[in-house]
């Protein structure tokens, strides 16, 4: 869409991790970027491969003896061959991040106060006391009240919530250029999580930073993405703008994502629309389109033609990896969003039933 | 895998659990609409001892404090509220898990609060339980078949093993199991097969109450509205009464006929499903519904007003009002008064003094079906 160069570019992303059972392709042929200021959201369930992508980012699948291919450009350098003690002046310093269960992220023996000031000085050469000057700020900066003494306690002295803002506050104690939060509200009461992301969103107007959200929640996205990438099964299946995705969404699993959860703004009596089956297996993955054993609307080659993501007519920002035809998928998808059921969205298309 | 099918097979297992509970007598108010469970200012305050040797109390956790609350026959109730609300421990006070500080709960029209022995074992077959993780509440070392036979076991029905197994594959197969996986050990099941496996068990003894405790949150969101529909269709056809507790929002809308908001041990708001969603009255309830993320980027997120602050400690809850610590709309008069539950006029029951109006939800950015009624355009 835009001229200007991405801040974060993934080509090709490959994970691999060599197991006792068989090799699990945790991720398989990434492309995403994003750019400064903007916010992208990948969503997925449990093993997509939207967690280990990012960890790649920041070279945090190197220990666990990941076999990593393609490229991650980060202004220009790439991430994925950059010697470890480069990476380490990238990670928590221009890339930071922010995972889903605060209390375990946090080092529970230490004060709040040494943990942020350790992430303070990891990257600059500042005094002790400038560096706790520093803590305090950031701790004002995320919504912490009387930071200065907050910041002697210990980590169990923090509710959920607090913690989350403990963990922000170190995330942005170098004013990084990419946030990526990985589930950053998940362990959160809604109140709280309405919070936190409120936030997020301030502080990416006032510092400007690019965001990578990763979430299952497709309110959360919906709320904080410009756009979106969905996985299954390691791979991007659909992305374009956060509008589009909701509005005119293509892929059936994005579908699936859209009416299996009860929304506060569709009929009460709706019946919900269930994935059936569980998500693949990552070592024996299903052949064809890896989502054809659970897509009510697949047909026979489904399950031997693997489906390239391409971009759909009518908007070049938008790409899907899906076999049926773009014609049809509007029918079915306008089936469903009237709140029909897939059965009657297929005899609507003038599709036989799956035969999965 | 459809939970569709279940249904129209119907259930071979009617017949059988004919014979698996004797049939008790039913009691003169075997009528639905009429209270099943009935709660009367229940309170469970959990000690906070000191000192090790000679342990004196310095303190109580009022979990739960004062909950009135009746479930109908044949209705869904759903408990929400965040973290530390008491919603569980109700739940667990009503099971008889715990033992209520004081109040009295009657099931059935007999007083269950004080039961013991052979009485409160009776009494147990009839209400069951479905946890939140489908890991922790299943024996490993256990079979399927034995997890879901233990009940039989148990209360000593179906001491004849073929029988036992029958009855535990026909359970099996009307909550979505292969009956061929009756040897099968937890660990060889995904996480919604799981929740299948606690579902079935709950309903092997044909209880009238289940009560279904955050059952969807520990589970993939495509696997989600597997169990609800699971549950929502095993309701249809046992003429169950649940009882269903969530965090989340917009599950227990879709699966409740009435909802009650806990904050802080209280009840603050209890009410139909359609009223409570379309205009809460407690600025709480609004609080949670404003916080709910809407998965439409269209709608504008800078309109919702934030709950500041978290929740106070259960141990030393604020005066009257709890909630008005951090009540936009608090005044003098609610921490010196406390509220009591009242028809707002609008079809539910609120505690406050200074209930919500039209003009403040909507200012909240409060986003119902009623007033949106027609989904977005596509």
């Amino acid at each position: 869409m835009s001229a200007q160069e991405p801040l974060l570019r993934v080509e090709d992303l490959r994970v691999e991790f060599p197991t006792e059972d068989g090799v699990v392709h945790a991720v398989d042929g990434v492309t995403y970027q994003v750019f400064n200021g903007r916010t992208l959201g990948i969503v997925g369930e449990s093993g997509s491969g939207k967690t280990v992508s990012s960890l790649t980012t920041l070279g945090l699948t190197r220990r666990q003896g990941a076999r990593v291919s393609g490229r991650i450009l980060f202004e220009g350098r790439d991430l994925v061959t950059l010697p470890e003690d480069e990476l380490r002046k990238i990670r928590g310093n221009e890339i930071a991040m922010i995972f889903q269960d605060p209390l375990s992220a946090l080092h529970p023996l230490y004060k709040v106060g040494r943990q942020l000031t350790e992430a303070v000085r990891a990257h600059r050469d500042v005094s002790k006391a400038k560096a706790r000057e520093r803590a305090v700020e950031l701790l004002g900066l995320v919504g912490i009240p009387e930071p200065a003494h907050r910041i002697d306690q210990y980590p169990h002295e923090f509710s959920g919530g607090m913690r989350q803002r403990v963990m922000i506050a170190m995330a942005l104690a170098n004013e990084p250029k990419l946030l990526i939060a990985d589930e950053p509200t998940t362990a959160l009461d809604v109140t709280v999580q309405a919070q936190i992301l409120a936030l997020m969103e301030r502080l990416q107007r006032e510092l400007g930073m690019a965001i990578v959200i990763i979430t299952h929640d497709m309110g959360v996205v919906a709320e904080m993405a410009d756009d979106i990438a969905v996985m299954y099964a390691g791979r991007i299946v659909e992305t374009a703008s956060a509008a589009r995705i909701f509005s005119d969404p293509e892929h059936p699993y994005t579908w699936g994502l859209l009416r299996s959860i009860p929304s506060l703004d569709r009929p009460r009596d709706e019946d919900l629309v269930p994935i059936p089956g569980t998500p693949p297996s990552l070592i024996r993955r299903p052949s064809g389109c890896h989502f054809h054993p659970r897509c009510a609307y697949a047909q026979p080659d489904h399950s031997v033609i693997d489906p390239e993501l391409r971009a759909v007519p009518g908007d070049s920002a938008h790409f899907v990896a899906c076999l049926l035809e773009p014609q049809v998928r509007r029918t079915l998808w306008a089936q469903l969003h009237a709140g029909r059921m897939p059965e009657e969205a297929l005899a609507a298309a003038g599709l036989p039933e799956a035969t999965s | 895998m459809s939970t569709r099918a279940d249904e129209e097979e119907g259930s071979p297992l009617g017949e059988e659990r004919g014979r698996a509970t004797p049939a008790a007598p039913l009691p003169p108010s075997a009528r639905t609409g009429e209270p099943l469970v009935e709660v009367r200012d229940l309170v469970k305050h959990f000690p906070i001892t000191k000192g090790i040797l000679f342990q004196r109390k310095v303190g109580a956790v009022q979990a739960v404090d004062g909950v009135d609350l009746e479930v109908k026959r044949g209705e869904t109730l759903g408990i929400v509220g965040e973290t530390g609300c008491g919603k569980s421990t109700t739940a667990r006070l009503i099971m008889r898990l715990l033992e209520a500080t004081s109040g009295e709960v009657r099931f059935d029209g007999q007083d269950i609060t004080h039961l013991k022995g052979p009485g409160l074992k009776a009494i147990r077959r009839e209400m069951q339980m479905i946890f939140q993780d489908p890991y922790s509440s299943l024996n490993p070392r256990k079979t399927v078949g034995s997890i879901i036979g233990e009940p039989f076991a148990i209360h000593g029905l179906e001491r004849d093993r073929a029988q036992r197994k029958r009855t535990v594959q026909a359970l099996m197969d009307t909550v979505g199991l292969n009956p061929e996986h009756y040897n099968r050990y937890p660990h060889e099941f995904s996480g919604g097969q799981r929740q299948r496996i606690g579902v079935a068990r709950a309903l092997a003894l044909k209880p009238k109450l289940l009560i279904a405790d955050e059952p969807v949150s520990a589970l993939d969101v495509s696997i989600q509205a597997q169990v609800l529909n699971l549950l929502r269709d095993m309701q249809r056809q046992f003429g169950l009464t649940l009882v269903f507790i969530a965090h989340d929002l917009s599950v227990v809308r879709h699966m409740c006929d009435r909802v009650a908001v806990m904050y802080l041990g209280k009840i603050v708001e209890i009410g139909g499903g359609d009223p409570l969603y379309d205009f809460p009255r407690h600025p709480y309830t609004g609080a949670l519904l404003s916080a709910v993320p809407v998965a439409d980027p269209s709608a504008s997120p800078s309109e919702r007003r934030l709950l500041s602050g978290d929740v106070p400690s259960p141990a030393s809850p604020p005066s009257a009002c709890r909630f008005h610590t951090r009540c936009p709309k608090a005044k003098e008069r609610c921490s010196i008064d406390e509220p009591l539950l009242e028809d707002k006029g609008t079809g539910t029951d609120a505690a406050c003094h200074y209930p919500l109006t039209r003009e403040e939800l909507v200012a909240m950015g409060v986003r119902s079906s009623a007033m949106h009624a027609t989904p977005k355009d596509g």
